[in-house]
């Protein structure tokens, strides 16, 4: 609470005293008349002179309809028809109103400063052999900065000395510590828990992680969704109309029909001005866009604008990347198929197959396959290596020879070895026994003969099957997968995940063609999201309604295009990103019909000269205080 | 050329709109934003006119909320 808040809360608390003993004293009939009114002046004064001060202030400097006149004139005009006790009590009520306000306001603000508290505040640069502490935006590329246990990583570099555990929950909501050693690349923003590394900078403080991400989260909210627009508009007119309706109030009644009191009138055209002012709506709906955006964000989700958190609730079309986006992008074995031939050297003894066998002959395999692509850089090779698992021992190999784009060639143990394509084999006229597995095969023949073949796929990831269903029950209708790999390598992986819609063997130009016609597919308020890596999809991303970028962490390119950023890898946080969404616009839809439902409720009881002031306070300052309520529920709970 | 201000104690949300309003049909002034839950006002307005422009704003803002000031940007 600051200062002035404070002040404000003891001005309110004498003038409730005074208020409660003064309506005490006259309903016990020791006071009335004069006193009586100046009692309840004096109360009033106390809370309200400010009001009255700025009223009149704004209406020199030509603001007509603020907030402030329009209470003015309600508690002043109350006080001249004699209703003394309401129009403290409306001054009193507005200004707790405009109390809990401005707590709520401070308070989300701050939740949400604090939810994007990854600002390194220095760095420990190591200069001339001395550890100088600067501002991060003072070191430059290519100088080495030292990180102690419990600071945060100032800039995004790659680590040369020392191992440690980083916390990157403020960027990625991930919990689970992420290892770090020599080699590694480490991004500004997170926090060093237990080793003291050393990392040479890779990037200009402006250009870094952390920079990107708050500048990002921090403008989101300057893209305003359609709802916050329609709000502004609606305020715009919403006062002036209530306004003139309560003038014509006043005017009009007690002239044509007989009898009817001015004071009667007057007291529900002023009812009507305490109902005026369109705060609630006005506050709470940014304030739940907002909410929705720290929420997100906080799940490493960000969202570049309210426009595109709100267009999220209406995703009919999902369309995913495949590798890197639905598959990790790295290959692994995942299987060895030794020909049948040479697992039981007869074909006639088959049945007698033992386990054993069929184990010895998949070592041999994958040693021979791990030894001809020794020397191979191709991330397949590189697959077989590890699946190998051993030392490969150089020795008895010679005469490795690249078949470019076909495979290896190599003697080993004094045999030749052909690792490779279909192609190749063909090409030596080996022909193929047993081939049924989809996904990337490499063969391998033995002396001219078949020796069988291991299967290496792209790994899926772990949640993408989650992914798939849980957009699938959130109605989306149509989900689909784009690859630029072969037919069944991509159909193989869509089938796993559920998806029916699969377009493989996609050039980048054909996957943009792609994405134009599944666009005339939506209906017309309907959005298509599409989901990639954002290294080469770039043109992609711009072309959907909502691109979403995958792996975020470290990747300019991903951030520049994206309207969404996905910080950690995994492809659920799409649908998480829709629900928010959803709850967002959900709570937004309520407080505009709660909002508007009971002011026009009010106006049209106090036409009828049914409500009385103090539901008009309840249904500006108390609406206000549950709407921005409902709001903040979306920043949820205390931040960390 | 494009600035970040704070506007210290803006306490009122149609009071920003209002003043965003105003901001954008000042001459010179391309793009402006106001976000009353950061505070922050982003503009983008010509650059020969630009401090001309940040004074009237100031005014402006002044003038819709008495208590509410422009202030240089910072973290």
């Amino acid at each position: 609470m600051t200062e002035k808040m404070k002040k404000n809360l003891i001005k309110v608390i004498i003038s409730i005293a005074i208020y409660i003993a003064t309506a005490v004293l006259v309903k016990l009939n020791y006071i009335e008349g004069n006193l009586e009114l100046a009692l309840y002046l004096a109360a009033y004064l106390i809370v309200g002179a400010q009001v009255l001060k700025r009223a009149v202030r704004n209406i020199i400097g030509g603001q007509v309809f603020d907030e402030n006149f329009l209470m003015a004139i309600a508690t002043v005009g109350a006080f001249l028809v004699g209703e003394y006790p309401e129009a403290v009590a409306v001054m009193l009520f507005y200004q707790i109103g405009e109390l809990f306000e401005k707590y709520a306001v401070n308070r989300s603000r701050k939740s949400i400063s604090d939810l994007m508290d990854i600002y390194p505040e220095y760095a420990n640069v190591v200069r001339a052999g001395k550890l100088e502490t600067v501002d991060p935006e003072e070191v430059n590329v290519g100088e080495v900065i030292l990180i102690r246990p419990g600071e945060r990583v100032p800039l995004d570099g790659e680590v040369i000395k020392g191992t440690s555990n980083l916390d990157t929950r403020a960027l990625t909501g991930e919990t689970q510590p992420r290892e770090v050693f020599p080699g590694e690349a480490v991004v500004s923003g997170c926090i060093n828990l237990n080793g003291v590394i050393e990392v040479k900078v890779s990037r200009e403080f402006g250009e870094s992680t952390v920079s990107k991400i708050l500048e990002l989260v921090e403008n989101a909210s300057s893209h305003k969704a359609e709802a916050e627009n329609f709000i502004t508009k609606f305020a715009r007119y919403y006062t002036p109309v209530v306004v003139i309706s309560a003038a014509l109030l006043a005017l009009i009644p007690p002239l044509i029909i007989p009898g009817a009191s001015w004071a009667d009138w007057v007291y529900r055209a002023l009812t009507f001005l305490v109902i005026s002012c369109p705060c609630a709506l006005v506050i709470s709906i940014p304030l739940s866009f907002f909410g929705g955006l720290g929420g997100a964000s906080r799940r490493g989700i960000l969202v570049k604008g309210s426009n595109y958190l709100e267009a999220l609730a209406n995703v009919e079309i999902a369309v995913f990347d495949k590798t890197g986006t639905l598959t990790k992008g790295n290959f692994k074995v995942s299987g060895i198929f030794p020909a049948e031939s040479v697992i039981t050297g007869n074909a006639e003894l088959k049945e007698s197959v033992s386990g054993e066998m069929k184990a010895e002959a998949e070592e041999r395999l994958i040693r021979m396959a791990a030894h001809a692509e020794i020397h191979s850089s191709h991330p397949i090779a590189a697959s077989i290596r590890d699946a190998y698992g051993k030392a490969i021992d150089a020795e008895g190999m010679d005469e490795i020879e690249e078949l470019s784009g076909y495979g290896v060639k190599a003697l080993i143990d004094g045999k030749t070895v052909y690792a490779g394509s279909r192609k190749l084999m063909n090409d030596l006229g080996i022909r193929i026994e047993n081939e049924a597995a989809a996904g990337t095969l490499v063969h391998i023949a033995e002396d001219g003969k078949y020796a069988g073949y291991i299967l290496v796929e792209d790994e899926i990831k772990y949640d993408s099957q989650r992914a798939v269903k849980e957009l699938m029950a959130m109605g989306i209708k149509k989900i689909v997968m784009l690859t630029g790999d072969r037919k069944n390598i991509g159909e193989s992986v869509g089938k796993k995940l559920g998806i029916t819609e699969i377009y493989t063997e996609l050039l980048p130009a054909d996957k943009v063609e792609k994405m134009v016609g599944l666009m005339k597919q939506k209906s017309p308020k309907g959005k298509l999201i599409f989901v990639g890596d954002g290294i080469n999809d770039a043109p992609v991303l711009a072309g959907a309604d909502i691109g979403i970028a995958m792996g975020g962490l470290g990747s300019d390119a991903a951030i520049e295009a994206a309207d969404i950023v996905i910080m950690t890898d995994e492809p659920s946080k799409v649908a998480e990103a829709i629900k928010i969404s959803k709850k967002t616009l959900r709570i937004v839809k309520q407080n505009i019909v709660f909002a508007l439902g009971i002011k026009l409720f009010v106006l049209l009881l106090a036409a009828f000269g049914a409500a009385s002031m103090w539901a008009a306070v309840f249904a500006d300052v108390g609406v206000s205080v549950l709407a921005i309520l409902n709001a903040i529920r979306l920043i949820g709970g205390r931040s960390r | 050329m494009k600035k970040i201000y704070t506007i210290e104690d803006l306490g009122c949300a149609s009071c920003a709109s209002k003043m965003e309003d105003a901001i954008g049909k000042l001459e010179g002034v391309n793009k402006v934003a106001i976000t009353f839950m950061t505070k922050k006002l982003v503009i983008d307005a010509e650059d020969g006119q630009f401090d001309e422009i940040i004074k009237q704003a100031g005014r402006i803002i002044k003038k819709i909320e008495p208590d509410a000031e422009l202030r240089p940007y910072r973290r």
